[in-house]
């Protein structure tokens, strides 16, 4: 089983077929996760980089975990984008990375197009780990996942995004992965939180999050950052809670069904409140299992490495 | 370095450029445009010592010991004027000098730039100004320093500008820094008026761009970019051309970009207003789709516009509404434009291209005569300056420029004179090639029109 794509850039451009069999193969690590002794010996020959040049301990974490899992041999490089910006240029960055023959490198990099620029640098197969408000691939893959172990279909599955969708490094891989496998994609949030155009893409906006309510099967909550409301994107936070927090009185009586969903870290009693997050309805946990078995199968299939699983 | 006073510089002369004093030389079986007089024919050009001394069907004892180029299937045209260079020197010689700069220039076929204050020192007092022409001096190119609005480019107190005047400047801008208050901008319109100086200005209402790198649409949306909207551009120009009306100073709008702002300017001129601007090619040939690569070579400021503005761009060069066509010629070092999309600076040069481009997405595409197109690239500018014509005719200066149309060329960047490498234009296949240039009594031409020499 190969992919069709040598790099995981996005979902942008990426198969139906890709994504079923990243997601079909994440089955497989999931069950390895779940053995006494959780590890295989699938990328034991295989060099990965974790090259992070800005904080975000889940995403290092589980991708740690699933090289670890994988056998491979792991590296950690941690930069703030800051220094970088001072110092070393990304590509001499990268062309060092490249002098020590690493096979695979994760990166993560506030400015959109690093492991694009990353790609026509160095030889390594790249995955990235989230470049700015462009894309987040295998954050949008965990959460795929989780929806079809909860639904078992994507077809006519009705997905919004809930908040600030602008600067939110989830919502574009999200909105590409779930039209491709045939979902329906909705945003809300207030207008100033909303690129323009987004509906070109074939989603549906909403401001009001009692309509999306209406019509979703799921809701996937994000982050807030008080910076924008310094930024002057939205006048307060308590005015964004009443307006767009996701609370139980909110989902009410009628959507006793509706799936929630947060790509994390969350505000609670911001954006979603804990008896939301913490409820029978909230996958929340389930979606960070999957980030582990989802990166496995990605790592896994990019390497090239024709091991059969143990 | 500078150019020697009756040597052609190395850098050329080994790459087969011909380069020489005019002497005595006959442009033979040229084709031959002068908008400005209304001249589209073919014919030939005598030149002797810097002056033209016969054009059309040139008497055979005019033409004895006479250096010949065979100039079939070659415009010879007056010499065309870059109103919006960046030359990087003082402050930058890393990106570009004027030395370098100015070459780049004559094998653009252009002779003769207007270069923007943003240096360091700013060029925004007589002695600084001084000096560019001085290092300009000796080459073929004419340097026309453009000096700063606002001492230091800063927005608060304007430059000695009658000062700046007297010493040859004639047009002011504070490029890349717009004038903030409007009221620093009223106050220099007027100011301007004693000596009929013309403002060029950068317009961009920074709250608006906020950290755009890209301008804002469906492009940057996809792309995660920072988005720069286009009314950051259209607010400045709309309050510009309103100031320009109230005081009757002379306004012009630099590599205008947008729809809504070309609107606005089209606006002022019905109501009579001393309004003038200008496009770049970038902003004729390309969208921001080209963005999608996240190569820095498509970031500028302002940004590519989308599809959209740049069918409002070629209306508006088409119907007059956009006066001349400049680079904003910007060279960067290497090293910086290699940086993540967001942290590259902005700019791409474009003297080496722009008569290329211009001919492949003007004429070619989209039908322009070749008239047209060196009205808004030879003609134009000097009107907008106030500086003396250029002409094809007997008795005038030669101040030529050179367009073969008979051979195409590809875009090799490292095969620029400018410094520079961050062309948007890498690969591109041209129709036309700028082929020389005649000016300040220098003759010197492409290697390809070498072997049509003959004594």
């Amino acid at each position: 089983m190969a992919l069709q794509m040598k790099h995981l850039l996005g979902l942008e451009d990426a198969s139906r077929e890709d994504i079923s069999a990243i997601l079909d193969s994440a089955v497989s690590f999931k069950e390895v996760l779940s053995r006494p002794i959780p590890k295989v010996p699938t990328l034991r020959h295989v060099t990965v980089v974790n090259l992070f040049f800005e904080n975000s301990t889940r995403t290092r974490m589980s991708f740690e975990l699933a090289e670890k899992r994988l056998s491979a041999d792991v590296l950690n490089f941690s930069a703030s984008a800051s220094s970088v910006q001072k110092g070393e240029t990304l590509i001499d960055t990268l062309k060092n990375i490249e002098a020590m023959k690493v096979d695979m490198v994760v990166i993560r990099h506030p400015m959109p197009g690093a492991p694009l620029l990353l790609t026509q640098h160095c030889s390594s197969v790249v995955l990235n780990a989230g470049d700015g408000p462009h894309e987040h691939p295998t954050q949008a893959l965990l959460d795929m996942m989780t929806l079809r172990e909860v639904f078992g279909t994507f077809e006519g599955l009705r997905v919004t995004l809930v908040g600030d969708i602008a600067h939110s490094r989830v919502a574009l891989s999200n909105i590409y992965g779930l039209l491709t496998m045939g979902a329906k994609v909705a945003v809300c949030g207030p207008p100033t939180l909303i690129p323009r155009h987004l509906e070109n893409l074939g989603v549906t906006v909403y401001h009001d999050l009692d309509r999306a309510i209406a019509h979703s099967d799921v809701l996937n909550v994000l982050r807030i950052q008080l910076e924008r409301q310094k930024a002057g994107l939205f006048p307060s936070i308590r005015e964004y809670r009443e307006t767009y927090g996701v609370t139980p009185a909110r989902l009410g009586k009628g959507s006793k069904d509706m799936v929630i969903m947060h790509p994390g870290p969350m505000n609670r009693g911001v954006e979603i409140d804990p008896a939301v997050a913490d409820g029978p309805q909230s996958v929340i946990l389930q979606q960070v299992t999957n980030g582990v078995a989802v990166r496995m199968a990605a790592l896994y299939l990019l390497s090239g490495e024709r091991d059969a699983m143990e | 370095m500078r150019w020697s006073k009756d040597q052609g510089p190395d850098i050329l002369n080994e790459r087969g450029w011909r380069v020489t004093k005019t002497g005595k030389v006959l442009l033979l079986n040229a084709h031959l445009i002068d908008p400005g007089i209304d001249l589209d024919d073919t014919g030939s050009v005598l030149i002797e010592r810097g002056k033209i001394t016969g054009v059309g069907d040139i008497p055979k004892q005019e033409q004895e010991g006479a250096d010949v180029i065979d100039m079939t299937g070659i415009i010879v045209c007056p010499g065309l004027f870059d109103m919006h260079v960046h030359l990087r020197e003082p402050g930058q010689e890393n990106k570009e000098t004027i030395f370098t700069g100015t070459t780049a220039a004559a094998a653009g076929g252009f002779t003769a730039v207007a270069c923007m204050p943003n240096t360091d020192p700013a060029l925004d007092n007589v002695g600084v100004i001084r000096w560019i022409y001085d290092m300009a001096a000796g080459g073929p190119v004419d340097v026309h320093p453009i000096a700063a609005v606002t001492r230091n480019r800063e927005g608060e107190i304007l430059s000695d500008i009658a000062d700046l005047y007297s010493a040859g400047v004639r047009a002011l801008s504070d490029d890349g820094d717009p004038l903030r208050s409007s009221e620093v901008m009223r106050r220099a319109l007027e100011y301007c008026k004693m000596n009929d100086l013309v403002i060029s200005t950068h317009s961009e209402d920074k709250a608006l761009a906020s950290n755009g790198v890209m301008r804002e649409g469906e492009a940057s949306t996809k792309l995660g970019l920072a988005p720069w909207p286009s009314m950051a551009e259209a607010v400045m120009v709309a309050r510009d051309v309103l100031l320009a009306g109230y005081t009757g100073g002379r306004l012009h709008v630099g590599h205008i970009s947008s729809r809504e702002s070309i609107e606005m300017v089209r606006w002022a001129k019905r109501q009579g207003y001393n309004v003038t601007c200008e496009a770049t090619p970038h902003h004729f040939a390309l969208n921001d789709e080209a963005c999608a690569s996240y190569s820095s070579h498509f970031k500028m400021n302002p940004p590519l516009g989308t599809e959209d503005d740049r069918l409002a761009v070629l209306d508006g060069l088409r119907d007059g509404t956009i006066d001349a066509i400049a680079t904003d010629h910007a060279p960067h070092t290497v090293e910086e434009k290699l940086r993540e999309f967001s942290l590259a600076p902005n700019g791409v040069i474009g003297l080496e291209t722009a008569v290329g481009v211009a001919a492949k997405v003007l004429v070619e595409q989209n039908r322009f005569d070749w008239s047209m197109l060196i009205q808004r690239m030879a003609v134009a500018p000097r009107a907008i300056m106030r500086l003396p014509e250029a002409q094809l005719k007997k008795g005038a200066v030669a101040n030529l420029s050179f367009i073969d149309t008979s051979q195409g060329w590809t875009v090799d960047p490292e095969a620029f004179f400018s410094k520079g490498r961050n062309t948007p234009f890498a690969g591109w296949d041209l129709p036309a090639r700028p082929a020389g240039i005649c000016n300040r009594g220098w003759m010197m031409t492409h290697p390809d029109v070498a072997g049509r020499w003959t004594r």
